[in-house]
């Protein structure tokens, strides 16, 4: 018998493989840890443009969402879900899977587009989002969905838990990575700075916090309301490592986000700077697309300037 | 004769570290609360396993629902207080509602921390979380029934809250007890009136039963360690068959064990009861014991209560 092995060094992104021949326990059959397919940047920006029409459309035949923040997190969920996370639709339960937390759980339709882009869900699915019961919920359930990781809708859940993840996998020296998605009106929540300190304290350098930096909560601009801005000098004083990213630049995202950019020693926040409603001109920057659903003829204009833009 | 009273925190401690050293991947979760839930040996023992998140329960809990997601079989706990109270809406979301693998071991329970007063007593826990599906909650009455709870929570695939005093209390099963989630103990028979607690309150029912012996007064007893499910099996016979029930409790009695004992017997066999706990008021100053003794939970106060109970029956 036969084994296949290949590991995922750490931090860089290296495969060794290893042979082993005999009656190993680990299978009787050739294993082989499929390669996450990784996409390159022109590659990523036709997916993000897709999964922006089809989270469109969903809202819209849906009559509700969240499209504001859903198209702010567009790139950043394709850059993670298309080059960086090590996830397989066929195991979405395997132990050594990279972990993605969206705790901004109000953008669930574009979390349920993008695993369905990815093959969690059949692509059809969408069209029941916030439908009587649906297991496409306004906010996700990981008891329903698979690939969703934990079930996230009040904010300040999603960076304690992801704390945890990260801390599993510390534990077991194992080196799948753990990555949370947080809204910028979030971190008004006091629970994920007690997160923030204990990740600190643990040295989780295996967990990523992605602040989706669209400087608009629901009633108001963050600055208007509870200015946490600027982010990154906060979290460099908690201890972690910080970058400021263009979360729209999806080159930048990739190189952000990617192993090589892992600090020894510290949890990593990348305070992604994007825009409120990305993408269609009239909903940009503008509060009062956090959960406004477009007419028709606003529905017909914003699939037109994202067919545009795709050409 | 002397009676032997045990603080159940050594039951339980002594038995997640048989358990921890049995499986790898139990971890102890805590908010600087190692010495209060006695976890100094388990620390000691194992300290990369000991997370402590510092004092800070939301992240406790969410901390606890990632480890289980990372493979891990999370122990948590604290001051039942804080644990349940200050991080609630994480018991909801994270733990309950995303069935996270997680055992929430409330510490210090009821009126534990007596003269801390009442933003250290836990009374409020058995409502909030028996409205959250998907939580089974066990007040143990013993040493052994904590062990034996603490042994079924381990190997259950699924949330558990285990309600866990510190206030000393004698032995009422052996060491060979078998916990069985959702089934009440019937520890003495009886026909005039049924007694039902758990935890510290437990013994106090089957001294009360005693002295309602010397009255020429049967009382059933029963230890309902299992708040949630309820056993509605043994409480729709106790009414059938006793036809009024006492219900005593370490808790408001608003929403707590006298209700979800009287969800059930409103639905089956309705018959009189009492409802022995909190009366909806903030403790004044006192020990645990005394304030059982101030609300009527003295084994003679309950025993009068019980007389006047079944005097009602008519």
């Amino acid at each position: 018998m036969l084994s296949i092995i290949f590991f995922r060094g750490f931090p860089k992104e290296m495969w060794i493989i290893g042979l082993t021949i005999g009656g190993l326990s680990i299978s009787n059959d050739i294993r082989i840890f499929i390669h996450r397919c990784k996409m390159n940047a022109s590659e990523l920006a036709a997916i993000a443009n897709r999964v922006r029409r089809r989270d469109l459309q969903a809202v819209y035949e849906a009559g509700a969402g969240h499209i504001g923040g859903e198209l702010s997190v567009a790139d950043i969920l394709t850059v993670l879900y298309f080059h960086i996370l090590n996830v397989d639709p066929a195991r979405p339960r395997d132990p050594l899977r990279d972990r993605l937390v969206l705790s901004k759980g109000h953008t669930a339709c574009m979390l349920y587009v993008i695993l369905a882009e990815k093959g969690f869900l059949p692509k059809d699915e969408i069209s029941t989002f916030l439908k009587p019961l649906s297991r496409l919920n306004g906010h996700p359930n990981c008891t329903k969905v698979p690939g969703v990781e934990t079930n996230t809708g009040p904010l300040g859940h999603g960076l304690p838990v992801a704390v945890g993840m990260a801390k599993a996998a510390q534990l077991d020296r194992a080196d799948w990575r753990t990555f949370v998605v947080t809204g910028d009106g979030e971190m008004q929540e006091g629970s994920n700075w007690e997160a923030i300190m204990a990740a600190a304290q643990f040295g989780l350098e295996n967990l990523t916090l992605i602040i989706d930096h669209n400087r608009f909560q629901q009633g108001a601009a963050l600055a208007d309301t509870n200015n946490l801005a600027p982010l990154a000098p906060r979290l460099a004083a908690f201890g972690w490592a910080v970058e400021d990213v263009d979360g729209h630049d999806i080159p930048h995202l990739m190189r952000a986000l990617s192993c090589d950019a892992i600090v020894r020693g510290k949890p990593k926040c990348i305070v992604a700077h994007t825009n409120k409603g990305q993408g269609i001109s009239f909903m940009q920057d503008r509060v009062d697309w956090h959960h406004k659903v477009p007419n028709a003829a606003q529905y017909e204009q914003a699939m037109a300037e994202l067919e545009s833009a795709a050409k | 004769m002397t009676v032997s009273l045990y603080d159940c925190r050594d039951a339980f401690t002594q038995t997640l570290e048989a358990l921890a050293a049995e499986n790898s991947d139990i971890v102890a979760v805590v908010n600087d609360s190692v010495g209060s839930s006695k976890l100094n040996g388990f620390r000691d023992k194992w300290p990369e396993r000991l997370i402590n998140v510092g004092i800070a329960e939301q992240n406790m809990i969410g901390v606890g629902a990632g480890l289980a997601n990372g493979g891990k079989l999370p122990f948590v706990a604290g001051a039942s207080c804080f644990l349940t109270g200050r991080a609630l809406e994480q018991i909801k979301a994270d733990i309950a509602y995303s069935n996270a693998n997680v055992k929430l071991c409330g510490i210090s329970s009821g009126m534990a921390y007596g003269e801390l007063g009442p933003t250290h007593h836990s009374i409020e826990d058995f409502a909030w979380i028996r409205a959250l599906p998907n939580l089974p909650i066990i007040a143990p009455a013993d040493r052994h029934e904590t062990a034996a709870a603490v042994k079924w929570a381990a190997g259950y695939v699924g949330p558990v809250y285990l309600r866990l005093s510190r206030v000393g209390v004698p032995d009422l099963f052996g060491p060979d007890h078998v916990f069985e989630p959702g089934r009440a103990n019937q520890l003495r028979d009886g026909s005039d009136i049924t007694l039902i607690a758990n935890g510290v309150l437990t013994h106090r029912i089957m001294m009360a039963a005693d002295i309602l012996a010397t009255r020429g007064l049967s009382a059933r007893v029963l230890n309902m360690a299992t708040v949630r499910p309820m056993d509605a099996t043994t409480v729709e016979r106790a009414a059938r068959e006793t036809g009024a029930i006492l219900t005593v409790e370490e808790h408001t009695i608003f929403g707590g064990l006298g209700s979800a004992v009287a969800e059930v017997v409103v639905e089956t066999h309705p018959v009189p009861m009492k409802f022995l706990g909190v009366p909806g008021v903030f403790a004044p100053t006192g020990s645990a014991n005394f304030l059982l003794d101030h609300f009527g939970m003295s084994p003679d106060a309950i025993a009068d209560a019980a007389q006047a109970l079944i005097a009602k029956k008519g």
